[in-house]
């Protein structure tokens, strides 16, 4: 039908945008290869790098009192203590947390800050996801459901977290299944089930609801149940939804545990750390960065594993979208 | 006949009036008699088995101490929302920004790209400790800081989708009219980018407000809602924390309809019940 | 109209045995409108297409084009899928740029013709703008080319009673169906009075009877206007309707097996024609219903399918 032009006119003047992709910005391609990988990977730590440049110059530049930008005290103060140097940070990681002498490294302390904040943002990635699925499953199913709730569950998004903290702890207290007692690692893993749900039944429900009339009545002539779509129609048509929920489930997980940390006042994780260590950042602020940057690794790492789900859902599927707008291109 | 439906008349209410009603209580019905039986349930769970207000406060007493304390919540959800608005509108000019360059210049977004994928990541409510030591600990930057990078990321990710997804045709036809790129940009990709632009607007209202509130958890000057959560919560004032609680829920609330007030009156090509709402 | 004598369909000299460089039809080899006469409003010659593709040797779209339109004259392109009359379409209006061969418009070269605006086009989606009204999406080429406010507002006025939708001129496109928004594009299309029209199948997404209405409409408004029409189209009684002549095209490789003069008595003149003033709308309508149940219209019908299949199409 219409054809989109693949190269430029002989005469070279350009066209007013690049044609092959929607959008004055060539994509960064999604896939495309080890070549566009290298590429990516290439430019993410060119960013980096630019980053602590950028970090570095201010501190060249800058005043230890702060200053103002049109009138407005928005700049940072560049002394040592506040703005450390990217190199300070760095080399903290060796030294020791305590002036005892065995004590451990302040980077040993925040890999295992990590791993413990980690486990538990997994543990209410997946609650999540679960409760998030069955709520949207639910929403879908009937109508009356979905009114009802769903404005509480986005209101349910701003409740302060810190708030919740000490009622979960309370409740579970009470809880005795037998010889398993409540422990403050699920209060933690449930705080960050909470923020990880909203993500998903939402775009789970969206998914859910995306097949058009067409397939809908298509399923209908076959006679199939409510359930029988759900499965063959609705959750399949759900998955593309699915996986920018579950990125945004994932980074929601991981500020709940740090948060759920910092109020439960559970040891052992992150969060934990970064109250510790800030409370030693009017002296020396390197732990402190050391230990936000722990949050962030853990951040990372989630991420990571979301993406490798992806990359492993995409094997299977063959991602077919991508195959069909390359197809589409040239078409005489 | 394809296409969206045909009018006989141009545009007549009429019938049409009433059933709008109907379906516009369908809609507002069930939530609001969802939230009421939840909250007479609650009351009268915790009335008959005297529930401990630290586990779980009356929905009553929740409601004394939120008009006992009314002049404070309404003070302390100035300075958080004042905040949450300053964050969101440096937030939404920098996304913006950033998205029209990069949607010209490849090194941009090639740049800003993983950056953004890492802060989507990144929890960065981290970094407010973090401000909050590179700043004198009586501005109120760290926070509008810490709000304005969380709502940097959705609109600015939005914005280059809205930026990128010209329908072909449009383009050829601006071709065909020996447009240049700067006077293609005005009138057909920015106007294009808006319905984009305002979903990543509300994705970063709701967020807003919460990132406000947390950012005040890591210290700093007292004076907003978190603080007051965090210090009620700490004197076992159950039902007082909660009166905040609910403040803070309200001013959430209010700047997310908010952000869709502002997006209804945008979009006036959206409004009649002919259009698809698309994104 | 054309000079061209009526050309019967000729199975020896279009079929598909012949190579690409002979398969123009002896008439339009000498068309007089090129020895002589007026500037005409296209001319190609000699064009070849290629597209690249990953992998592999280019896809050849067309190959071998020769036409030359005189000007107010209407033609259709018409053809299976693959023949390469979206794109000829397209390189006509410098959208796609030639591999081979030069394209003319009114003695310029395409891009020259583009960036004068010495043509409008319409394509199979109408293509409107979703946030301006139906006024503002027929005003789009005068704003973009600096005409004032108040000259806009009354020639977008202009052309929306002409196409019949006055009433709808402060509607949203997404409140008009599919026919009307492809009116619009059409008024669009119209706004700068460009003597040349391009047309890419712009009532393939209507049914039938809304197109019939549409082919009536574009009849009488061609008249009114007195432009140069070229159509891309694959249905043959529009083809027939609304074309001075039809030029079937084959695929693979794309190209012009045949041109097929059109004479069908009782359709509305060629602008410069004798024969009263342009009818109102209804009256085109009624008037082109009796055209199509005419024998010559059958006739003009059958040489076109026949030409069609010889030329290797469906």
């Amino acid at each position: 039908m219409t054809v989109t032009t693949v190269e430029q006119p002989a005469s070279g003047r350009p066209l007013p945008a690049v044609p092959d992709d929607a959008g004055g910005a060539p994509r960064p391609a999604a896939g495309g290869g080890w070549g566009g990988r290298l590429r990516r990977a290439g430019l993410a730590v060119a960013a980096l790098v630019l980053v602590c440049a950028v970090w570095e110059l201010y501190k060249l530049v800058g005043s230890p009192h702060g200053g103002r930008l049109l009138g407005v005290p928005v700049l940072p103060r560049n002394d040592d203590t506040s703005m450390p140097h990217v190199w300070s940070v760095l080399a903290q990681l060796g030294h020791k947390e305590v002036n005892t002498a065995d004590s451990q490294t302040v980077g040993v302390a925040v890999l295992k800050g990590i791993w413990f904040t980690l486990r538990m943002a997994l543990v209410g990635l997946v609650g999540g996801v679960v409760i998030g699925v069955l709520l949207a499953v639910l929403m879908a199913r009937l109508k009356i459901v979905e009114r009802g709730l769903l404005p509480y569950i986005i209101a349910s998004q701003t409740v302060p977290l810190i708030a919740l903290a000490p009622l979960v702890s309370g409740w579970g207290g009470k809880l005795k299944v037998g010889t398993l007692a409540w422990q403050d690692w699920m209060t933690v893993a449930l705080i960050a089930a909470y923020l990880a749900f909203f993500p998903i039944a939402v775009g789970m429900l969206r998914g859910l609801q995306s097949p058009g009339a067409g397939a809908v009545e298509l399923m209908r002539s076959y006679a199939a149940s409510w359930w029988q779509t759900l499965l063959r129609l609705r959750l399949p048509a759900a998955i593309p939804s699915l996986l920018p929920a579950l990125r945004l489930a994932a980074a929601s997980a991981v500020i709940g545990a740090i948060v759920a940390e910092i109020s439960t006042g559970t040891s052992g994780g992150v969060g934990r750390l970064i109250i510790a260590y800030s409370q030693s950042a009017t002296s020396d602020a390197t732990k402190l960065y050391d230990a936000v940057l722990g949050a962030a690794v853990t951040g990372l790492l989630v991420a990571g594993l979301i993406s490798l789900v992806e990359l492993a859902l995409h094997a299977r599927r063959g991602a077919p979208t991508n195959q069909a707008q390359q197809t589409q291109k040239v078409r005489p | 006949m394809t296409g969206p439906v045909a009018r006989a008349h141009p545009g007549g209410r009429g019938r049409g009036w009433a059933r709008g009603t109907r379906s516009r209580l369908a809609v507002v019905l069930p939530p609001v008699v969802f939230g009421v039986a939840v909250v007479a349930l609650w009351e009268l769970y915790v009335q008959a088995y005297d529930i401990k207000p630290y586990l779980l406060p009356a929905p009553s007493e929740i409601w004394t101490q939120f008009r006992h304390s009314f002049r404070v919540i309404v003070d302390t959800s100035k300075a958080t929302g004042s905040n949450a608005l300053v964050g969101l509108v440096v937030g939404l000019v920098a996304g913006l920004v950033a998205a029209i360059v990069a949607a010209s210049s490849k090194i941009v977004d090639g740049l800003l790209a993983p950056v953004a994928a890492a802060m989507n990541a990144i929890p960065i409510i981290a970094l407010a400790p973090l401000f909050n030591s590179m700043f004198s600990t009586t501005s109120a930057v760290p926070r509008r800081l810490v709000v304005a990078i969380v709502v940097f990321f959705p609109v600015y990710v939005n914005t280059v989708r809205g930026l990128r997804q010209v329908p072909d045709v449009q383009r050829e036809l601006m071709r065909s009219l020996a447009v240049g790129r700067w006077r293609f940009a005005r009138t057909v990709q920015l106007p294009g980018a808006i319905p984009y632009i305002f979903t990543g607007f509300r994705v970063a209202s709701s967020l807003a407000v919460i990132a406000a509130v947390v950012a005040e958890y890591f210290g700093g000057r007292q004076n907003g809602l978190g603080s007051r959560i965090t210090s009620a919560a700490a004197n076992t004032a159950y039902p007082r924390a909660w009166a905040f609680v609910l403040a803070a829920c309200v001013l959430g609330i209010g700047v997310y309809l908010l952000a869709g007030l502002l997006e209804w009156l945008a979009t006036p090509w959206r409004r009649g019940s002919g259009a698809t709402s698309g994104t | 109209m054309t000079s061209t004598p009526p050309h019967p369909p000729a199975p020896a000299q279009a079929g598909a045995a012949n190579p690409a460089g002979l398969a123009k039809p002896a008439g339009a080899a000498v068309d007089p409108a090129r020895a002589s006469g007026p500037v005409p409003a296209v001319q190609i010659t000699g064009l070849d297409k290629e597209f690249p593709v990953a992998g592999g040797g280019p896809t050849v779209a067309l190959t071998g084009i020769d036409l030359t339109v005189a000007p107010g004259e209407f033609v259709s392109l018409i053809g299976p899928s693959g023949c390469g009359k979206s794109t000829l379409l397209r390189l006509i209006g410098d959208l796609v740029a030639p591999t081979r061969g030069e394209v003319r418009v009114f003695g310029a070269p395409a891009r020259a013709a583009r960036e004068s605006q010495r043509y409008g086009i319409a394509f199979q989606q109408a293509g409107l703008l979703e946030w301006r009204t139906v006024a503002g999406n027929v005003e789009l080429p005068l704003q973009v080319h600096g005409v004032k406010k108040k000259q806009r507002r009354e020639r977008a006025r202009e052309l929306l009673e002409l196409v019949g939708l006055g009433d709808f001129a402060g509607q949203w496109p997404a409140q008009l169906s599919g026919g009307m928004q492809q009116r619009v594009a059409i008024a669009r299309a119209l706004a700068e009075r460009p003597p040349l029209l391009l047309l890419d199948e712009p009532f393939g997404a209507l049914d039938e009877m809304t197109r019939e209405r549409m082919q009536a409409e574009l009849a009488r408004i061609r008249v009114e206007t007195a432009t140069t029409v070229i159509l891309v189209t694959h249905s043959i009684p529009e083809a027939v309707f609304l074309s001075d002549r039809v030029a079937v095209m084959s695929p693979r490789p794309g190209r012009i097996a045949e041109i097929i003069d059109v004479d069908v008595p009782g359709r509305m003149p060629a602008p410069g024609e004798s024969g009263g003033g342009v009818p109102a709308l209804e009256q085109a309508v009624g008037q082109a219903e009796d055209v199509r149940e005419q024998a010559a219209f059958f006739q003009a019908v059958t040489a076109v399918r026949e030409a069609l299949r010889a030329g290797g199409g469906s």
